[in-house]
């Protein structure tokens, strides 16, 4: 480890801090504010689309038919990304004539989009048009992030409202949260910084693949495409489906240190900023800050234990040189710590300990940050746990933010946990002992088996990167990812929802001497034990049979 | 529950057409407005014009006389811009344990005049495959390999070595490099094109 790769490392973090509290503040306005920012600007764009999509923005939903309207939306958007996929042969803008993509594939990539994952079975130089790249996948970095931030808001609406005499019913509308969420946040970020990007050497044209004479006179084909407008959606929106198959480690998506850290900060950005959101939603900014402080706390013990092990390993199979060690590990800890999986290096070459980070971050639940609405949401139900175990402790009735958590919530939030390992862990055991399962593996020993739990925890967690080396691209594997994708966020977005009914409703009583306070450092505290306690008790036995064992193994210097 | 289903067919065409279209045209129109060769993959060429690669794309380089790149798993021969690829292969690894000890092996023997160790990146695949550059060890590593090729002293490669290098951004982002396709492009102006 160096001196400057640590400066890099708080430089980034410096960065993060100082976009939270402006763009949380920003965001506030935009879904809770009496008048949208920008208004000349960016309010006809928002009118429009209500008028042709037919949204009436004044009528409030109840959670029910919020997450109605949520399912049925990304139940369309993973039928239409189906088919421009299996068409994309007789649509236009197919200049190197990709054929249609094999329907097992389709439909695992589809899921994948549409659940905010991008994991990838496809390498996408080799397999998706322009037209697929742009309408079908980048179309979904924007709708599943906007959709992820709509359900993020309900639950806070929800645990912050204050009911009127006759109760409060509703907790937003989906369209308009969706709308503006795209309109107002996404889309504007995305044009600059794409544009950001373009400058620094990404690439952003329609070309068919440029052949060149090498300088020692072979003929080298260079993949086009429009790489910039994805790539900015793609961090921003905590997607992370690569454009190319090395993703954010390919020199046409990510080309300079510079860009590096920019993609790191988009990716960072929303999920930082809801924090400060929810502080204001909540009417006391420390409820935001408590929840900025753990996830700053796992972020920082995440990206020095995978800095050390790869500095330590002198570690370069799989890194650029441009990024080198230090801005690996970092990219590799915040793709992993926030939902997106975007990658500048490959974690499959990872020494064990190193990559082991990436495949805890996701295994904590996505909730370091978080994608996009996701970490936010996923955080709350971690916070809604710790109150329920702090009051145990103390034997009072449970209470988070003057609203009483009873059995009901708790049912729901211990769905929301066990869902969660049930998937991964069951999935994993059956890829693991079928030869259909196995044939994928790229590495043998421990090493093979985290391949297979890192893809499970990675789909489920629907945070889209990989140990790369398994080939994904079977029936079995694309098949068993898509399940696990859909369960991961539909499955886990219900009782977030349900949850979020069942507190509107619920009378505030003002804190009395014995609430116990959610907004200091004794609470960030236990939030931390609860979120570690979880996710060590889920996944340890599994996890030390794949990278803790492989360490172990390596220092003794057996290979397979 | 119907008119749920209606707005949401509605709202799929409405996003697909303004992120899904207009926006990276939009984007694009900027782009080529603004960053045209950027936009268009950064393209160079050497001294007669013609265009010789990418700056920002690897080459696989083999002769004497060129700077060589790093191992590629892009494509089957490496260095395959329609196939980017690390080699995903983990530390206890036995075919990248061969790998590194061929490499290293194949490499002192056509470097005789190298001092020390092959640096590291020398014999680790980057996670593209297509990696432009290597560190400036690297390069410095191999100068009295291209010195002897190219019949001139090795100080005269030095320099266009240390002129080649390119520091951290702002002295702080990412780490020191070499271009490896801009270095050998130097190295055919001053010295002369060799085929």
């Amino acid at each position: 480890m160096t001196a400057n790769g640590w400066l890099q490392i708080l430089v980034f973090f410096a960065l993060v801090v100082a976009v939270t509290a402006p763009l949380g503040a920003y965001m506030f306005r935009v879904f809770e504010g009496r008048h949208q920012p920008l208004p000349r600007l960016l309010g006809p764009v928002e009118r429009a689309l209500y008028r042709l999509g037919g949204v009436d923005r004044t009528r409030e939903q109840t959670w029910v038919e919020y997450t109605v309207a949520l399912l049925v939306f990304s139940a369309a958007g993973v039928l239409v990304t189906y088919v421009l996929q299996r068409l994309q042969h007789v649509l236009p803008l197919n200049p190197q004539q990709l054929g249609a993509v094999e329907p097992t594939l389709a439909f695992n990539t589809a899921v994948s989009f549409g659940t905010n994952t991008n994991w990838q079975s496809y390498a996408g130089e080799s397999t998706m048009s322009y037209l697929t790249q742009m309408a079908a996948l980048a179309w979904h970095n924007f709708t599943s992030a906007a959709a992820g931030m709509g359900v993020a808001l309900a639950v806070a609406r929800g645990l912050t409202r204050r009911p009127g005499p006759d109760g409060a019913k509703t907790l937003g509308n989906f369209w308009v949260d969706l709308t503006r969420a795209i309109v107002y946040v996404l889309l504007p970020l995305s044009l600059v910084f794409a544009l950001v990007l373009v400058s620094q050497g990404v690439l952003q044209n329609f070309a068919a693949y440029r052949e060149v004479t090498t300088l020692e006179g072979a003929k080298q084909l260079l993949a086009m495409g429009p790489v910039a407008s994805q790539e900015a959606i793609k961090e921003l929106g905590t997607n992370g489906g690569g454009f190319f198959n090395a993703n954010s480690a390919h020199p046409f998506e990510n080309p300079t240190p510079f860009t590096n850290l920019i993609e790191m900060l988009l990716i960072f950005a929303i999920p930082a900023g809801l924090t400060f959101t929810y502080g204001r939603m909540a009417r006391d900014q420390k409820q935001g800050w408590a929840i900025f402080a753990a996830m700053s706390a796992l972020f920082f013990a995440g990206v020095a234990a995978c800095y050390w092990a790869e500095a330590h390993g002198h570690n370069m199979e799989g890194k650029e040189q441009r990024f080198g060690i230090a801005a690996s590990a970092l990219f590799a800890t915040v793709t992993t710590d926030a939902s997106c999986g975007a990658v500048n290096a490959m974690h499959d070459s990872f020494t064990p300990l190193g990559g082991l980070v990436p495949l805890v971050n996701i295994a904590l639940g996505e909730v370091i940050f978080g994608g996009v609405g996701a970490g936010l949401y996923g955080v709350l139900i971690f916070v809604v746990l710790t109150v329920f175990i702090a009051g145990l402790m103390v034997g009072r009735t449970p209470e988070y933010l003057g609203k009483k958590i009873e059995q009901r919530e708790m049912k729901l939030a211990m769905l929301y946990i066990l869902i969660f390992p049930l998937i991964i862990l069951g999935l994993s055991a059956w890829a693991s002992v079928v030869p259909y399962g196995v044939s994928s593996l790229n590495n043998g020993g421990p090493h093979g088996l985290s391949e297979i739990l890192y893809a499970y925890t990675s789909g489920t967690g629907n945070n889209g990167s990989a140990f790369g080396g398994i080939n994904a691209n079977t029936r079995f594997w694309n098949t068993t990812l898509a399940v696990a994708m859909l369960f991961g966020r539909f499955f886990m977005m219900i009782p977030v929802l349900a949850i979020a009914g069942s507190m509107l409703n619920k009378k505030t009583v003002p804190p009395g001497p014995g609430t116990f306070p959610t907004n200091g450092v004794l609470f960030t505290a236990l939030l931390l034990g609860v979120i570690v306690i979880v996710g060590a008790l889920t996944f340890f036995p599994a996890l030390s049979l794949g990278p803790v064992v492989e360490h172990f193994v390596a220092h003794g210097g057996k290979v397979y | 529950m119907k008119s749920s289903i209606l707005v949401a067919l509605r709202m799929t065409v409405v996003t697909l057409v303004l992120t899904g279209l207009v926006y990276p045209l939009v984007t694009t129109g900027l782009a080529q407005a603004l960053f045209r060769e950027r936009a268009n993959g950064s393209l160079i060429t050497d001294g007669k014009g013609h265009v010789v690669g990418s700056e920002l794309i690897g080459q696989a380089f083999a002769a004497p006389y060129y700077f060589w790149s790093r191992p590629s798993s892009a494509g089957e021969k490496g260095y395959d811009a329609t196939a980017s690829s690390g080699s995903n292969l983990g530390t206890t690894s036995k075919k990248l344990r061969d790998r590194v000890a061929a490499d290293s092996a194949r490499l002192h023997k056509e470097n005789p005049g190298a001092m020390g160790a092959v640096p590291n990146d020398l014999l680790a695949a980057s996670g593209s495959g297509l990696d432009p550059h290597i560190s400036p060890e690297a390069a410095r590593w191999q100068i009295p390999r291209v010195a002897r090729a190219r019949g001139v002293a090795g100080e005269r490669v030095a320099l266009l070595v240390d002129a080649a290098v390119e520091p951290r951004e702002l002295g702080i982002l990412g780490d020191a490099r070499v271009n490896v396709l801009l270095l050998n492009v130097a190295l055919d102006r001053q010295f002369g094109a060799q085929r």
